[in-house]
């Protein structure tokens, strides 16, 4: 909370420590050309609009939020799988935005990608071993001790057995595929890694082995994450801080204990009231939001959040709120945030 | 809609310039020349300098080519050594070899390939659905086995040897069906559907194989779906699941391989067409290409590629009428 | 659930719309034969709810399945009994089942875009589902009956909408639709297999809610089939727990979810993250995989996983343990441990993590 004036300008910075970002996300964009319509009049579908963010080195930063708001689209083009429409994006101080080249791949070992869908992301044809030496062979890095040792190092980092070195993935299960991935994303000594929903497809009590290791690799390693998902329970787990996304903008950004405890934006509110709970037997107390998600091709005017929040006023659909400072600490876009604990 | 059909057709005319284009050069790339076919082995190199005039390939051939286009659009006036040849749009030129006009041939020709192609269509879209519909419905049943097996062999069968065997037997030995042959259908509808049985039930038969597997596979895979368990748990019968619900949209991707297949069919079926001795497209095309006979040649090729690329065009739209989802564009 | 108290019997009551008892469902396939479901007993009252959890392979679709008849007899031994409205529906004919199908049990799917039909319109498939079961209804009886059904569950512009294809609808509104599509016949039982594991919590908010203001209306009794022990928890009035085929445990959702007694149910609370609690501790997941239902361990299925397999000395790996009364009235558990090391290990390994907190 070092530089409000800056957050006042639209950068989320929360409880920064005077130390240097590793990730720094300004007015980052995403608009796909898209075609609809009889004629085929063409639209762009504003998947992600002017996000901003801070990673710092050995932090764990949550992208939370509601299918289709551009979590995704925006780890994407973190990774540089995609091209921002606009926006900067600074990784350790350089801008990375447009890199090419040798230094992509030099920056890709820097910056890793872990997937949802574990199987998918696997080639069948190979082995495991093959696939978690895949990274080190592509940039011609030779380990001491060679290629193989590595591999078994790092397949026994995440929990799996070294002797599983020459079998191949569908001989293994969703949870183990998914350990397989994060060896792989281990393997060139990241900085950062970007894992999109890496337990959403698992069941819960292996995905409570994947975030247990996850966790364990976050504190040993001190890699810093961004951590995309949509179940805000193990975002909570997972992340020192929360950023919310609705309709690809960020809405709120704050430390867990803001966002969970006391958040400012009406969105992370009913978010967090939607989530059933089991500590809670019935569903009452509910916020309930009414309609569904309007479309990023034709969002609404002023705060894109109005035509579904219960204190939108007259204010709301004419004028976008920015990123702001709220009491409770956390940055939120809102012209009337709350105030006050959840229950 | 419209600005997909436009898209396509502007498309689909470029693929025919090409198309006509890499053929007329693939000619000329040929170490050969039609002059050598006409005149034979020992000619006079005066006298195939002479046919060569007369036949137009001594000119540049931008000249030839731009000749062509010409005269399929305004019409053109040939000189065939000395004679002089008027020859209205569409004009695709005169035959080097029977210096017939190529429109006369393909008017003649056409019909016969038309007329077999439709009828094995209805053979093998009828029988050849028909039975891979019902074996995936009868899956892993004594049918099933029965109909993979008769489908299996069949499709590795080819049409000369299918042809030829039942040549032997329903004609020549038996005398059960007449000889295989060409009367139009204007003429005399029963003695065309006679003289057209036996090519029917031997092209009818190798894609009936072919159909029958791959509606069994689709079907199965529709058998599958989560609409269909619905459907089932709405409390509909069987018949009634199977045919408006898994039927449905299992036959759509089958109808656009039909499409396409047809496309290409028109364009010259030339082993049935061969082995029963019918004088179609697709026997006069080879024929063509063995005279090097240039205009008849680029009659036939552009014939073919047009229907190929007008089914694609009409199978999209198609697709987009049976499946909602589907938007062109 | 019930307060009969002998050991197989112990989860039926005698007065449910839905009893099912002992139920068996076997795929013979080339590997070998799958044991789906393996003995499973439960019941259900009208206008109320039962929660089936369990994760993936458990056998809760299988379940579910078999309360419709919808198995291939062909490929699948049924054994059991399934009693819906007092008459048993295991072995009984097709035609007799279609007529039960859709009108007295109807079901509501996971996905529902691929469980609505892409080629025809919403209200026609709703329309279809009324006319099989009224075949006097005309035509239009039926669509007004499904354009009112398409406004019954909140689809604003109901005439509209019903001339709209699926893929034109939100994920939510299929869903919408789709419970539309099963309760047009006001059937006394529905069954919900994850109605809303593919939505997001917001959207899932509201089909919980519609769910629970339709069962008020119309009184039916509903299985809720989920992985998601916080869905449960909110809607069902009674909990089975189900472990690779088997019941684990029964009960009240007020006993499964405050006072477990099966070492599995444990493991699901306990690694479970929650949105309460410290969120610094790690959770306490179950070690391992899911067996292979071809080739169940010996014993209690949950041995290879279970912490406490070796308490019982080698019961736990010889002898399947049975549903038993676990204490409260209604509560079974299917565990060899005394009700007392129950009690204890719970206190002292398993209430302070994950969602058990
Ligand atoms: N290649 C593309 N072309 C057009 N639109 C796209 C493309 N990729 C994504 N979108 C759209 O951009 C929006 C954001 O998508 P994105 O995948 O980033 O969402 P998400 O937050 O990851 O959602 P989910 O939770 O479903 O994964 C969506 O509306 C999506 O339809
Ligand atoms: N027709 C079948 N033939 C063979 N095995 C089957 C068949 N149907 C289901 N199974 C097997 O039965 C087991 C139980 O499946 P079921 O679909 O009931 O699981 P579930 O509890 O619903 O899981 P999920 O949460 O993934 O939906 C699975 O291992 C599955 O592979
Ligand atoms: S700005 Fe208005 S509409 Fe937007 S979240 Fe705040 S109160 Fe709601
Ligand atoms: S019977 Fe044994 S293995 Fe099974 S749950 Fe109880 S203690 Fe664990
Ligand atoms: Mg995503
Ligand atoms: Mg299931």
């Amino acid at each position: 909370m070092t530089d409000l004036a800056g957050t006042a300008a639209g950068t989320a910075t929360t409880t920064t420590p005077a130390r240097e970002p590793l990730l720094k996300v300004e007015g980052l964009t995403k608009h796909f050309p898209v075609r609809s319509g009889l004629w085929g009049k063409g639209s762009v579908v504003r998947a992600v609009e002017n996000v901003n963010f801070e990673v710092h080195p050995g932090e764990t930063l949550g992208l939370v939020g509601e299918s289709g708001c551009g979590k995704t689209t925006t780890g994407r083009m973190l990774v540089r799988l995609l091209e921002p429409t606009a926006g900067k994006i600074t990784f350790d101080g350089e801008d990375i935005t447009h890199t090419k080249g040798a230094r992509l791949r030099k920056l890709r070992q820097d910056i890793q990608i872990i997937f949802q869908d574990p199987y998918a992301s696997l080639n069948p044809r190979h082995t495991v071993g093959r696939i978690v030496a895949m990274p080190l062979q592509v940039n011609g890095i030779t380990p001491p001790g060679g290629v193989k040792r590595r591999v078994q190092e790092l397949l026994e980092t995440v929990g799996l057995n070294p002797e599983h070195y020459n079998r191949y993935p569908h001989e293994f299960s969703g949870g183990q595929r998914q350990r397989i991935g994060i060896a792989r994303a281990l393997a060139l000594k990241p900085k950062l890694i970007v894992a999109d929903e890496p337990v959403s497809a698992l069941d819960v009590s292996i995905q409570a082995q994947v975030v247990n290791l996850l966790r364990q690799l976050q504190r040993d390693l001190g890699l810093s994450f961004v951590f995309i998902a949509h179940d805000l329970a193990v975002v909570r787990h997972f992340c020192e801080r929360i950023a919310v996304m609705y309709l690809g903008r960020m809405v709120e950004v704050g430390t867990r204990q803001q966002i969970y405890e006391n958040p400012a934006h009406p969105y992370t509110r009913a978010l967090l009231s939607a989530v059933p709970d089991v500590t809670k037997l019935g569903g009452h107390g509910r916020i309930k939001l009414e309609g569904d998600v309007p479309s990023p091709i034709d969002p609404p005017s002023g705060c894109v959040f109005h035509t579904r929040c219960w204190k939108a006023q007259e204010k709301c659909s004419a004028e976008a709120p920015v990123l702001l400072p709220n009491p409770n600490g956390s940055i939120s876009a809102c012209h009337f945030p709350e105030t006050g604990e959840v229950v | 809609m419209l600005r997909f059909l436009i898209k396509r057709l502007l498309l689909a005319s470029t693929t025919l310039v090409a198309i006509s284009i890499v053929t007329f050069l693939l000619f000329f790339a040929v170490p050969s020349s039609p002059a050598w076919v006409m005149c034979g082995r020992n000619c006079s190199p005066e006298r195939i300098a002479q046919v060569e005039q007369s036949l137009g390939l001594d000119q540049p051939i931008t000249k030839q080519y731009t000749d062509f286009v010409k005269g399929i659009f305004v019409g053109r006036t040939i000189n065939d050594a000395g004679t002089i040849r008027e020859c209205d749009a569409p004009c695709l030129g005169y035959s080097f070899r029977s210096k017939e006009p190529v429109t006369d041939t393909i008017e003649r020709s056409l019909p016969v390939t038309v007329s077999i192609v439709a009828g094995a269509m209805v053979v093998f879209l009828t029988v050849g659905i028909g039975l891979g519909m019902l074996a995936a419905l009868k899956k892993g049943t004594v049918f099933d086995r029965v109909a993979i097996g008769a489908s299996v062999g069949f499709a590795s069968t080819q049409t000369y040897t299918l042809g030829g065997v039942l040549l032997l037997l329903l004609v020549y030995s038996t005398g059960l069906l007449p000889n295989p042959h060409y009367t139009p259908i204007t003429q005399d509808p029963l003695d065309w559907a006679g003289g057209m049985l036996l090519p029917w039930i031997t092209l009818g038969l190798i894609n009936s194989a072919l159909y029958a597997r791959l509606s069994r596979a689709q079907m199965i895979e529709t058998l599958q779906e989560d609409f269909v368990r619905t459907a089932r748990a709405k409390g509909l019968s069987a018949r009634v699941v199977n045919r408006r619900h898994a039927l449905r949209a299992a036959i759509t991707p089958i109808i656009t391989i039909a499409g396409v297949d047809l496309g290409a069919y028109l364009g010259g079926v030339v082993i049935t067409e061969s082995v029963f001795s019918l004088n179609g497209i697709g026997r006069e095309a080879a024929q063509a290409v063995q005279d090097l006979n240039l205009p008849l040649v680029m009659a036939t090729v552009l014939l073919a590629a047009f229907f190929i690329v007008a089914m694609n065009i009409i199978v999209d739209m198609l697709y987009a009428v049976i499946d909602p989802r589907v938007r062109l564009g | 659930m019930t307060t009969s108290t002998s050991p197989a019997a112990a989860a039926v009551d005698p007065e449910a719309y839905l009893q099912v008892r002992d139920l068996k469902v076997q795929f013979p396939t080339e590997d070998g034969l799958v044991r789906a479901v393996d003995g499973v007993t439960f019941s259900v009252r009208r206008g109320q709810t039962l929660g089936i959890v369990g994760e993936s392979g458990s056998g809760k679709s299988v379940t579910s399945m078999s309360i419709l008849g919808l198995h291939n007899p062909a490929r699948t031994k049924i054994t059991g009994e399934i009693s819906i409205g007092g008459k048993n529906i295991v072995g009984m004919k097709e035609q007799q089942l279609q007529r039960l199908r859709g009108k007295d049990v109807a079901m509501i799917f996971q996905d529902p875009l691929s469980a609505l039909h892409p080629y025809y319109k919403v209200g026609a498939q709703i329309a279809e589902a009324y006319k099989v079961h009224h075949p006097s209804a005309s035509k239009k009886e039926a669509t007004t009956r499904a354009v009112d059904m398409l406004d019954r569950v909140g689809i604003p512009q109901p005439q509209r909408r019903a001339n709209q294809y699926p893929h034109e609808f939100s994920g939510g509104m299929r869903q919408r639709a789709m419970i539309a599509m099963a309760l047009v016949n006001d059937p006394a039982l529905v069954i919900a297999d994850e109605p809303t594991t593919a939505l997001d919590v917001t959207v899932q908010a509201q089909i919980l809610e519609l769910l629970e203001d339709l069962q008020r209306e119309f009184q039916s009794a509903i299985i809720m089939i989920t992985h998601d022990l916080g869905v449960v928890s909110q809607v069902a009035d009674d909990v089975l727990v189900m472990y690779a085929g088997r019941p684990v445990e029964t009960g009240s959702v007020e006993q499964i979810m405050k006072r477990p007694q099966h070492p599995y149910t444990w493991g699901l609370l306990a690694s479970v993250p929650s949105l309460h609690g410290d969120a610094t501790v790690d959770l306490v997941p179950i070690k391992g995989n899911p067996p292979s239902l071809i080739n169940l361990p010996t014993g209690c299925s949950f041995n290879p996983r279970c912490r406490y397999a070796g308490q019982n000395g080698n019961r736990s790996f010889s002898e399947v343990p049975e549903l038993r009364p676990a204490g409260e009235p209604g509560h079974n558990v299917a565990c060899h441990m005394s009700f007392e090391t129950r009690q204890r290990l719970y206190a002292e390994d398993i209430a302070h993590a994950g969602v058990a907190q």
